[in-house]
């Protein structure tokens, strides 16, 4: 059976993942919006800018952040003057590198999805009086719920397996930063295979059951919208 | 005709013998060596290659990882510098290693650092006075030196007090980078980290006394893979040799 340590850590991982999708999501539906409609030649740089994690190796995110959060760092220094605890060895601080980390996977399962909705819809909304706000919450929310479930889903997936910014910025703390992929890492490293098979095993069979999931929630619209087309 | 072929045979006998010393001047030698010898392992490194011609690849991280990587079979390297004495005596015992052929090559010494001048005292107090709020050691399961300084936490009976505190690093060359950058502001490291010959050692430290942790003796031995090669028997000789174990010194380690 698994141990109490490494109970914690799946309770962290889940715990990590959860408030780093809330926080996207939050932070991610204006900026999919706004690069979804805007003419701005900020366009290309914020879409590249968002789509960076994924090409970039996680040590280059978790070593700037290590220097950018630390004590002496700039982003450190607005923490400590604001009277904060600089983030890195903090669950805060793996919620802004799993934000960062994870940003694309959300951000961009949503801007698809807006960018998906006619323009003529909106008018056409707009034409019965409603403002842009009533616009975004009763049309453009709703027709772009297959995006929020990718966008969600992804995102906690993939900040499930984060790794390479967490043994970056971590430090390895039992209930505070040892997360599942840390703690198997260990394991591995340590030679105790039994333990790690079961992390492991336990988390590729989670990552499947997200994903088929994910495939179950969005098909019937899908389908739907097909049949009606 | 009888001549022709003797000498021959005796042509050939020396061909090959130059091809085999040409052979063994171009070796390589896979090297594993514990994070903590790094820095003195590439200088020496490089005045074993002028001396003898033999290149090194040296690896570098926590002894615990490399001890499971050569128990699977699979790891390629012919010699470990390791940062204790148990792990080359472990590997011997379960046939990795090549009987006999372990010896110390070093012995380290365990500091208490922080990257800022005054903020530990020669006495070590500021373990005890709260003045931090992160304390970097190297993962006690994997690293010798993490190890030592659980150790040195225990016989000051502070284990449960820094519990909330305590940074893990994957290896020595981890935790000295987090106390480096600030982020935690003590941290258990290694003599050889903080005092490069040639450099001052920056902030301030507590050469911690080896009574509270026992000797760090670090032991080299030959692997199984590495048994045929003369240029691992070699490096294994050198490191014995005047200029290495001045070297050795230089870093601040005894022997």
């Amino acid at each position: 059976m698994m141990n109490s340590a490494d109970w914690a850590a799946v309770r962290l991982t889940a715990e990590l993942a959860l408030t780093t999708t809330a926080v996207l999501l939050l932070i991610g539906t204006p900026l999919a919006w706004w690069l979804a409609r805007t003419r701005s030649a900020f366009k290309p740089v914020c879409a590249a800018l968002v789509a960076m994690p994924l090409v970039l190796p996680p040590t280059v995110i978790g070593f700037y952040l290590l220097l950018l959060l630390g004590p002496q760092g700039p982003l450190g220094q607005l923490v400590q003057a604001l009277g904060g605890r600089p983030l890195p060895f903090t669950f805060g601080g793996l919620v802004v590198g799993s934000v960062i980390y994870s940003m694309p996977f959300v951000v961009q399962p949503l801007q698809q999805a807006f960018e998906a909705i006619p323009e003529r819809t909106l008018e056409a909304a707009a034409t019965l009086r409603a403002g842009p706000l009533d616009r975004f919450l009763t049309v453009a929310l709703p027709l772009a719920r297959p995006g929020f479930i990718t966008a969600a889903v992804l995102g906690f997936a993939h900040t499930l397996g984060e790794f390479g910014v967490v043994l970056m910025i971590g430090g390895n703390i039992p209930g505070a930063t040892r997360v599942l992929s840390v703690a198997l890492y260990d394991h591995v490293e340590a030679g105790e295979f039994a333990d790690a098979h079961r992390l492991a095993a336990g988390l590729a069979v989670s990552a499947l059951a997200i994903l088929v999931a994910l495939h179950l929630l969005n098909r019937p619209r899908r389908e739907a919208r097909r049949a009606s087309a | 005709m009888r001549v022709s072929r003797v000498r021959l045979v005796r042509l050939l006998a020396a061909a090959a013998g130059l091809a085999m010393a040409a052979a063994a001047s171009a070796g390589e030698v896979v090297v594993a060596v514990a994070a903590n010898f790094a820095g003195p392992m590439a200088k020496i490194g490089e005045a074993f290659t002028a001396a003898t011609g033999h290149a090194l690849k040296l690896s570098a991280g926590a002894t615990g990882k490399f001890q499971s990587q050569i128990a699977t079979g699979a790891a390629p390297f012919e010699v470990l510098l390791a940062a204790d004495d148990e792990t080359p005596a472990k590997l011997i015992a379960e046939g990795h290693a090549v009987r006999g052929s372990s010896f110390t090559y070093a012995i380290g010494q365990l500091v208490l650092w922080s990257a800022k001048p005054g903020v530990v005292d020669e006495q070590g107090a500021v373990l005890t006075s709260g003045r931090y709020a992160h304390l970097a050691i190297a993962n006690p399961k994997l690293a010798p030196y993490g190890a030592a300084a659980m150790q040195v936490l225990k016989s000051r009976g502070l284990e449960q007090a820094v519990a909330q505190k305590l940074v893990t690093a994957e290896s020595i060359a981890q935790a000295y980078q987090f106390v480096a950058t600030g982020n935690a502001e003590i941290g258990f490291v290694a003599l050889s980290q903080v005092a490069a010959p040639g450099k001052p050692a920056e902030g301030s430290m507590w050469r911690v006394p080896a009574s509270l942790y026992g000797e760090i003796r670090q032991d080299a031995v030959l692997l199984k893979a590495g048994e045929k090669n003369p240029a691992a028997k070699s490096l294994l000789d050198y490191l014995k040799s005047a200029p290495a174990q001045a070297v050795i010194a230089a870093y601040g380690y005894r022997h």
